[in-house]
C-alpha cells in the first residue's frame, strides 16, 4: 500500500445482522483526490463511507487515516479526529433546526473550543464562498432546500478538513444548484488539497471526480494490496 | 447538423464572405469540428444553385474567396421552415454495446466487465466535458452539457443492464 495514502480501507466486512453490506471492500484515497464511489442501491456505498469516516465499525478489515488505524482509537478519539480533520455532507443537510444557519456553520468550531465571535466570523466567510451569507440569522426551516444545502456545504467546509465525506450531496437539489455545491467541493479540494469522498449514482456528479470506485455486493472494484 | 441551413441563418444577420462565414461558424458551431474551406464553398455553391443565397459584388481578383453572400426570400423561408421542423427522436439503441454484453454472455466471458470498461470510457469523456465548462463561456457550458446530458443517459442504461444482467444471461444461454 502506497505510504502517502491520506485514508485507506482494506479488507472490510460489515453485517448487520443477517444483512452482509461490505463483503471485503477496499480504497485507497489521497490528498486532493475526488473520488467517486458509484454502484446500485444497497450495494453498500454509504456503509463503507461510514466505515471509512470512523462513524461504523467494521467486523474485520481496517481503516487507516494518515498511518494510523482507526480501530485502535478510543471512541473520544475518533471523534475529536471526525471534528478536526473530516467534514460531512449528506442528502439533507442535516442542519440543526433550533440553530440559525450562522450557528450552524459555526458549530464545529464551536465544539472544537473556538470563542463564539471567531467562529462565526470564519462561518460567515464560509458561507460567503457558498453565497449563502445572507442567510445567516435564518432557521434552517426558513431557507430552501437548495440553500440549506449549501450551508451544509458551508459548515463541512469552515473546519479546513483534510477529508471531505460526501453521500448523495446533491441528491435534493436541481442541477444548477448541485453544480455549484460540486464545483465548490472541487474547488476546496484543488485549493487546499482536501480528498473528497463523493458517493453518488450520478454520473453528472462523477463527472466532477478524478476517479472512480464501483461498489458492488459490499466488494469494491479497486483492489488495495495491504 | 445541417451546414447548408445553419450557413444561411449566419446570413441572416447580413451578406459575409466565404471566409468570414466559415469563422463565424467554426466560433459558434464548430467546437469540435471545425469547417473545411471545401466544405464552405461547396455548400455555397449548393445554395447558389437552389437559389436561397446569391453572389454580391466580385472584388477584383475574385477567387471564390472574395466573393460575398447574401440570403434570398427563399433562403429565408428556407430558415424558417428548417427551425419549425422538429429534429427526429432518435431511438439510439446501444446496439455495438447490446451486441457486445450478449456475445460475452453467449461465450460465458464477463458482461459485467464488458459494461465496466465502457462506463470508465463514458465517465472519462463526461469528465473532459465537465473540466471544459469551468474554463468555457456560456456557450461552451450548454454544448457541453447537451453531450454530458447524453452520455449520462447511455451510462443510465448500462447501469440498469448491469442490475439485470444475471437475468439476461438466463435468456441469452437458454
Ligand atoms: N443500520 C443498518 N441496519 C440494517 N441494515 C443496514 C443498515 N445500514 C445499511 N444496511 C443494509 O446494508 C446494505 C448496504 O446499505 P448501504 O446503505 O451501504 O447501501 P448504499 O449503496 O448506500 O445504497 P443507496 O444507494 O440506496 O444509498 C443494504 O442492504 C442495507 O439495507
Ligand atoms: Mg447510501
Amino acid at each position: 500500500m502506497s505510504t502517502a495514502a491520506l485514508l485507506s480501507a482494506t479488507g472490510l466486512h460489515k453485517s448487520f445482522g443477517p444483512t452482509e453490506a461490505l463483503r471485503g471492500a477496499s480504497l485507497c484515497v489521497q490528498a486532493g483526490e475526488v473520488v467517486a464511489v458509484m454502484g446500485p442501491s444497497g450495494s453498500g456505498k454509504s456503509t463503507l463511507l461510514h466505515c471509512l469516516a470512523g462513524i461504523v465499525q467494521p467486523d474485520a478489515g481496517a481503516t487507516y487515516y494518515q498511518g494510523r488505524r482507526l480501530t485502535d482509537l478510543t471512541d473520544a478519539e475518533r471523534t475529536a479526529l471526525r471534528r478536526t480533520d473530516f467534514g460531512f455532507v449528506f442528502q439533507f443537510g442535516q442542519l440543526v433546526p433550533e440553530l440559525t444557519c450562522v450557528e450552524n456553520v459555526a458549530l464545529p468550531l464551536r465544539l472544537g473550543g473556538l470563542r463564539r465571535r471567531e467562529a462565526e466570523r470564519a462561518a460567515l466567510a464560509a458561507m460567503a464562498r457558498l453565497e449563502v451569507d445572507d442567510l445567516a440569522p435564518k432557521r434552517p426551516g426558513d431557507v430552501s432546500g437548495g440553500q440549506g444545502q449549501r450551508v451544509a456545504v458551508a459548515r463541512a467546509l469552515v473546519t479546513e478538513p483534510k477529508v471531505i465525506f460526501a453521500d448523495e450531496p446533491t441528491g435534493a437539489l436541481d442541477s444548477l444548484n448541485g453544480e455549484r455545491v460540486l464545483r465548490l467541493l472541487v474547488s476546496a479540494a484543488t485549493e487546499h488539497g482536501t480528498a473528497v469522498v463523493l458517493v453518488t449514482h450520478e454520473p453528472r456528479v462523477a463527472a466532477y471526480s478524478t476517479r472512480e470506485v464501483i461498489v458492488r455486493d459490499g466488494r469494491t472494484t479497486e483492489q488495495v494490496v495491504a | 447538423m445541417s451546414v447548408g441551413h445553419t450557413l444561411l441563418g449566419l446570413l441572416e444577420s447580413g451578406p459575409r464572405h466565404g471566409y468570414d462565414l466559415k469563422r463565424d461558424y467554426d466560433a459558434k458551431f464548430g467546437h469540435d469540428r471545425p469547417l473545411h474551406y471545401g466544405q464552405v464553398y461547396s455548400t455555397l455553391a449548393r445554395l447558389l444553385r437552389n437559389g436561397l443565397v446569391s453572389e454580391r459584388g466580385t472584388e477584383a481578383g475574385g477567387g471564390p474567396e472574395r466573393k460575398s453572400y447574401a440570403i434570398t426570400d427563399a433562403g429565408v423561408s428556407d430558415v424558417e421552415q428548417w427551425l419549425a421542423t422538429p429534429e427526429k427522436p432518435e431511438i439510439y439503441l446501444q446496439n455495438t454495446l447490446y451486441t457486445k454484453v450478449v456475445l460475452a454472455l453467449l461465450s460465458g466471458r464477463s458482461a459485467q466487465q464488458v459494461l465496466d470498461t465502457q462506463r470508465s470510457a463514458h465517465l472519462a469523456a463526461m469528465r473532459t466535458l465537465t473540466a471544459r465548462k469551468a474554463g468555457g463561456d456560456l456557450a461552451d457550458v450548454l454544448i457541453c452539457d447537451h453531450a454530458l446530458f447524453h452520455l449520462e443517459a447511455d451510462l443510465r442504461w448500462l447501469e440498469l443492464t448491469a442490475a439485470r444482467i444475471d437475468e439476461l444471461a438466463e435468456r441469452v444461454r437458454s
